[in-house]
């Protein structure tokens, strides 16, 4: 059976699912962080397959620029629960829930 | 079955497997270490659908740097110890297992992914092929609307750079 | 003579039915990982013979002729000692750490250019093939993946064996890994830049060059176009000192200091496991020093392009490159004490990466002043050592929409006799030279 661009679409939506699922039932918030890389990862995916799909490069230059964008987001993502963990001695996420030190 | 179907069941049996494992374990450590297998796979998928570059980027920026800020801001913060956060049984999982599985049901079965407009013409491999000159040609082509967001995205990363410090710097 | 001589390189591209260019990669992939692994003792030894020296003590002297054989007695007692494995530690990433060191170390090496081998289609013309397992189209971001995918077996290492020293050690190591990573990126951004691929192959291609037009053919991709010179220097400080902190060796092996940690991540190893992380240290090594041989010190060009020098082939250069990586490695260690941590991140962040951003400014604009020059004055093509990549000949297109403020339309479209025009693709002669010259 030849793998055709619903195949890559599937699996992208699978993976999405399992990071949303992760989101809803982790508490640790770097691992809910993993869960939203691994989203963005699942979008990519499906955006590549479907530029192959079209013939166009344009679903590889988004990529390119979600990458960016992860990057940073992780960056002061973990900055910010580095400066939680510092001020409060605990990252769970049911008791960081006031949004200030 | 062909070289790339092959490529594709097994990428996409261990992708979902490592991606399962990441939100099943407790250890944090197992979980990050999950995800760099999944984004490993990604990379192969990049590869059977020949983005070569956005292969290399992922591995180096994914799994070679975000992955490892990961996995030292664990261990810096001493989460390693599984206990750490211990999930209390609660509604709350099965029912977000059931609503996953019911959103995922809901993509599959849209009527996007089920019938997927054909594109025009056959597309050939020279068209979406992500070789370096390809990414490049189009992301620094003024024609082409890549040219903008590339600039505005080196800022995105000189202010992330900079709250990362300051986020992280012990005395503000 | 030369030309006789050469002919014994070039093979017939079938061989009793077998197509020999399609066995190539072949070939490569086991002669690296043999060589690899076979060179790995003389290594050792080597290092130990020449710190020896260094610090005025015999060294090696008991196992075989001046001590040859003492590494594989070594490796024969690390295969022989048992496998001990400490209490708590945690089990599958502890036994798989090893092997992630191991693999990716060694697969970073599936790109490194050894040479062209020359091949004869049945109607007379020559191709040639690189000896190289991949020739994919982005080499250097591949060995770049690899070795970031070498932290891992690092931080698994330390964090999987439940101590304190082995968590510091891992730690260390992968902080020092993803800093000094950037500054090697950008000094090999600026070789990337001047040759304008990212295919180690072409990157060797493009120092195959003559120095100025009207240079003797001795001079031809001797050591004056080789990209240590041609990219000023300075990326080859910063690649060689990004180099020595990747592969954590000294004066930066700071993860496996033995006097603060005790040794580091794989402090708790034994035995195959503590030989194969050692494997994976002096294969990295190896890989580094050829991609800076290759990038910087011509690869598989000979330093001269006369007699003595050209009979010798292209791979023999390229290991004598690396063996002078490996030396400079040794005497380093013999000659610099440890740094201090923060002076180690200092180094990294606050000097290396500015610099190398700055050179990378400087590289790109010379290129690009270099190109406009040219544009400008087709006369000055002779004083550059560098044939213009961006400006192909042009083919009387009357409608270039270039942006470097394109000629008058009834000017004469310049016509550039590059030297070396010809040089890639399989075109069977570069100007008056065989391509068959060993490289």
């Amino acid at each position: 059976m030849a793998i055709t661009t619903q195949h890559y679409l599937i699996l992208s939506a699978i993976l999405f699912t399992i990071g949303v699922i992760g989101v809803l039932i982790k508490r640790n918030p770097i691992v809910i962080f993993m869960c939203i890389e691994l989203m963005l990862n699942a979008v990519n995916l499906s955006f590549v397959a479907l530029g192959r799909h079209y013939g166009q490069i344009n679903g590889q230059m988004y990529v390119i620029f979600a990458l960016a964008v992860a990057a940073a987001e992780v960056s002061v993502g973990l900055g910010i629960i580095v400066a939680i963990f510092r001020s409060r001695e605990t990252i769970d996420i049911n008791e960081v829930n006031l949004m200030k030190f | 079955m062909s070289g790339e179907s092959v490529s594709f069941w097994i990428l996409a049996l261990v992708s979902v497997f490592a991606s399962i494992m990441m939100i099943v374990s407790k250890n944090p450590v197992r979980s990050a270490l999950n995800l760099v297998i999944t984004f490993l796979c990604v990379a192969g998928f990049y590869i059977l659908l020949s983005a070569q570059f956005l292969a290399a980027v992922q591995i180096i920026v994914y799994a070679g740097a975000i992955m490892v800020l990961f996995l030292f801001v664990i261990m810096l913060l001493n989460l390693g110890a599984p206990e750490a956060l211990i999930e209390k049984g609660s509604l709350q999982k099965p029912v977000a297992v059931g609503l996953g599985i019911f959103f995922v049901v809901l993509i599959i079965s849209s009527q996007a992914i089920l019938s997927l407009p054909q594109a025009v013409g056959r597309p050939s491999v020279t068209q979406y092929q992500g070789t370096v000159e390809a990414i490049g040609l189009s992301l620094f082509d003024p024609r082409q609307p890549w040219l903008f967001p590339f600039e505005i995205t080196s800022i995105l990363l000189l202010v992330a750079v900079i709250g990362a410090i300051v986020m992280a710097k012990r005395k503000v | 003579m030369l030309e006789k001589f050469n002919h014994l390189f070039i093979f017939p591209e079938y061989f009793h039915g077998i197509r020999l260019p399609g066995v190539v990669p072949y070939i490569a992939v086991l002669g690296s990982v043999g060589f690899i692994l076979t060179i790995l003792p003389m290594l050792i030894w080597i290092e130990r013979v020449v710190l020896a020296l260094m610090q005025d003590r015999s060294g090696p002297n008991r196992v075989g002729p001046r001590g040859l054989l003492q590494s594989s007695a070594d490796a024969l007692k690390l295969f022989m000692k048992e496998d001990a494995r400490p209490k708590n530690v945690d089990v599958s990433l502890y036994h798989i750490a090893p092997a992630i060191a191991v693999v990716t170390s060694i697969s970073a090496a599936a790109v490194l250019p050894l040479q062209n081998i020359t091949f004869e289609h049945a109607n007379g013309v020559q191709f040639s093939v690189p000896l190289m397992a991949g020739d994919v189209n982005i080499g250097i971001l591949y060995i770049l993946a690899m070795s970031s995918l070498q932290v891992y077996g690092v931080v698994m290492a330390g964090w999987s064996s439940n101590n304190k020293y082995s968590l510091l050690g891992g730690l260390r190591a992968s902080a020092q890994l993803i800093s000094y990573e950037l500054s090697m990126g950008l000094s090999l951004l600026c070789v990337i830049v001047m040759a304008g691929s990212l295919q180690l192959n072409k990157i060797v291609d493009s120092q195959n060059i003559l120095p100025f037009a009207g240079a003797p053919e001795a001079l031809r991709g001797s050591v004056m176009c080789w990209y240590w010179i041609r990219s000023l220097i300075v990326p080859v400080v910063i690649y060689t000192i990004a180099m020595i902190a990747e592969t954590n060796r000294s004066p930066f092996d700071l993860p496996e200091a033995e006097s603060e940690l005790v040794a580091g991540f794989h402090t708790e190893y034994t035995s195959m496991k503590f030989a194969m992380f050692f494997t994976a240290e002096y294969v990295a090594m190896l890989v580094v020093s050829g991609l800076n041989a290759a990038m910087f010190w011509g690869g598989p060009l000979p330093p001269l392009n006369v007699v003595p020098f050209t009979l010798i082939p292209g791979f023999v250069w390229l290991i004598l490159k690396i063996m002078g990586g490996i030396f400079f490695y040794t005497w380093l260690r013999g000659t610099l004490p440890r740094l201090r941590y923060d002076a180690l991140m200092n180094l990294g962040w606050k000097k290396l990466l500015p610099l190398g951003l700055v050179w990378l400014f400087i590289i790109a604009g010379m290129n690009l002043g270099t190109d406009l020059l040219i544009h400008q004055y087709p006369g000055a093509k002779q004083f550059v050592p560098q044939e213009a990549r961006f400006l192909e000949p042009e083919v009387k297109s009357t409608t270039s929409s270039d942006d470097f403020g394109s000629v008058d339309d009834n000017q004469e479209p310049v016509q550039y006799n590059t030297p070396s025009s010809g040089r890639r693709g399989s075109a069977p002669h570069i100007k008056g030279i065989p391509v068959s010259r060993v490289r």
